[in-house]
């Protein structure tokens, strides 16, 4: 198997008819076994991204190869390397799930006992082996969802590529989807996700681009990004409440209710200092989780509509 | 099975193996597709041609005795046959390809390395296989009215056959330009139905005055009528049936190369 990235993108313009700017020349490379994501408020220019990858968006400019395979020149090499989960249902309602499934194979040059197999083996890993004779427009929106993963993966390719894969499902489907694509990932397959559950992204993916305006502001590994934020909030839930707030010098407190603490934990400071300072002066804790989401922090900050992404960065430190 | 073996065709033949089951893959997807909307497909076409012989036929065309030298119901039957295969050819392409790009079930064939070639051909197949099997039905169901008699099957199978490709092909590229349902059903009303009605179905055109006459050599259904009824009968009036069979494959050659052209822009498709 080549080294080439799983995706490599130079240079990539896209002006649509009327003039507006979707992409404004980006760079992206995403490595062979990655889980990326692929982040930006609606309108930033994902989707042409997408887009433009999967053909449905004809380029301006610019250069995208999937595993080394030019999409412009050897397009059929490249096409066979992608399976693409969209954001919206793009089946006929009217068809039978299994249909659906083994027609996608057959559009890859699988047929008969091969695509049935791929199709059993899709459908049965996704949970709807025994809805196969049904009409899709009879299964749940969560079981759409799986529908449409299930086709994108009858071919078996290396780079998935999933636009919002858990917008509108449920928690439990959800967690069995990430549990499935992380699976799937360590297993081999690149995976390339759109999301706006940016927890999502941060329970999943390695490395990340963010894109905004048509532009990459951020492109580095989630470890490196989160790290940028210095401020991390963590709320304790105490085992017996408090009358006022505690002295934890050098860490900022605050009581947002009788038993709950909030503390402030400064980039380089050490969780087990928080920690003797809280016994020192006898609180128990029951419970602790992170205030918010880090990653939501800093999306916000990066795409804000006023600044680069060197004073994005400062303000979410 | 080795994954490489299923993502990449090795070789010529291998990606000739592929893009068929590809085709096939898309052919069947569309006869299941009309099977499915039997009562909607293929019904309907049966009671129009079933009303049509039994008023122009067994009411009315009693009543006018001979057209061109034949029995007024044998005369009208093949331009019948013809008029249900290029409703239905037009019909199945242009509502079948514009259902799939408003259900957007088209970008699962867009994103796969189906060529343009293939997805066209595979549509067209889809609207052939209808207009055949409409013509069939219509047939049998004429049979109940008339002897059968073919005179020449070479024309008679040629031109259906050339007939359905052309019309499926103008129904894809009425389905690609359309951005609502209306739009696919604008070019049947106005303009192919007035056309068939024109082209000699029911009449012989040495009826007409010369003018009108002159005028319906214009009308290329004209010539795909005239042609077919020389099939079944051996007698197309003074159209000449080689010149029309060049004519219907020059604009089968050109309407499949002016589909392909507008499949590689993405015209409707790719924004």
């Amino acid at each position: 198997m080549s080294t080439a990235p799983a995706l490599s993108i130079e240079g990539l313009k896209k002006v649509y008819a009327g003039g507006f700017e979707a992409l404004k020349g980006i760079d992206l490379r995403v490595e062979q076994g990655d889980f990326f994501a692929l982040l930006g408020p609606n309108g930033a220019g994902k989707s042409t991204t997408i887009g433009v990858i999967c053909s449905l968006v004809v380029k301006s400019s610019g250069r995208v190869a999937i595993f080394g395979f030019d999409i412009d020149r050897e397009f059929a090499a490249a096409k066979r390397m992608i399976g693409v989960v969209p954001q919206e249902f793009n089946f006929s309602i009217f068809e039978r799930v299994g249909d659906i499934v083994e027609t996608q194979a057959g559009f890859y040059g699988l047929g008969g006992a091969q695509s049935r197999r791929q199709t059993e083996k899709y459908l049965r890993k996704l949970g709807l082996w025994d809805k196969r004779n049904e009409q899709a427009r009879h299964l749940s929106g969560g079981m759409k969802r799986r529908l449409m993963i299930a086709r994108a993966l009858v071919h078996e390719p290396r780079l998935l590529i999933l636009d919002e894969p858990t917008a509108g499902v449920d928690i439990e489907i959800r967690r069995s989807m990430w549990s499935f694509l992380r699976e799937m990932n360590e297993a081999g397959t690149t995976i390339i996700l759109t999301t706006h559950y940016l927890e999502e992204a941060e329970s999943l993916c390695r490395n990340i681009a963010i894109i905004d305006n048509g532009e990459i502001v951020e492109n580095t590994s989630m470890r490196e990004l989160l790290q940028q934020l210095g401020t991390e909030t963590l709320v304790l839930d105490l085992a017996d409440p408090l009358s006022e707030v505690p002295n934890l010098e050098p860490f900022v407190a605050r009581r947002t209710e009788a038993a709950c603490l909030e503390v402030d934990i400064d980039k380089g400071q050490n969780l087990n200092e928080v920690f003797a300072r809280l016994d020192a002066a006898g609180i128990r804790v029951r419970s602790m989780r992170n205030k918010s989401n880090r990653l939501e922090q800093l999306f916000v900050a990066l795409t804000q509509s006023d600044g680069s992404t060197e004073t994005l960065v400062h303000a979410a430190g | 099975m080795p994954r490489d073996d299923i993502l990449l065709p090795q070789g010529r033949r291998a990606v000739f193996e592929a893009n068929f089951v590809a085709f096939r893959t898309l052919l069947v997807k569309e006869i299941r597709r009309f099977l499915r909307i039997w009562p909607q497909t293929l019904i309907p076409p049966a009671i129009s041609m079933a009303l049509y012989f039994a008023i122009f036929g067994a009411i009315i065309g009693r009543r006018i005795g001979e057209m061109a030298g034949f029995d007024y119901m044998e005369f009208i039957v093949p331009g019948l046959i013809m008029m249900s295969v290029i409703t239905n050819a037009y019909a199945n392409v242009s509502a079948s390809f514009f259902s799939a790009k408003f259900q957007r079930s088209i970008e699962a064939l867009l994103v796969s390395p189906t060529p343009n070639s293939v997805l066209l051909g595979g549509f067209i197949a889809g609207g052939v296989a209808r207009g055949l099997a409409v013509a069939a039905i219509v047939t049998l169901m004429a049979a109940f009215f008339i002897e059968i008699r073919i005179h020449n099957w070479f024309v008679t199978l040629g031109m259906l056959l050339l007939t359905a490709v052309l019309f499926s092909l103008g129904g894809f590229i009425n389905g690609l330009f359309a951005d609502k349902f209306d739009d696919i059903s604008i070019i049947p009303a106005f303009v192919l139905t007035p056309l068939t009605y024109l082209g000699g179905v029911f009449y012989a055109l040495e009826l007409l005055p010369d003018v009108w006459r002159t005028l319906s050599y214009f009308n290329p259904i004209v010539y795909v009528v005239a042609s077919f009824r020389y099939g079944f009968f051996g007698y197309s009036g003074d159209v000449p049936v080689g010149l029309s069979f060049i004519a219907v494959a020059v604009f089968v050659v050109a309407f499949w190369f002016l589909s392909l052209w507008l499949l590689q822009r993405g015209t409707g498709l790719r924004t």
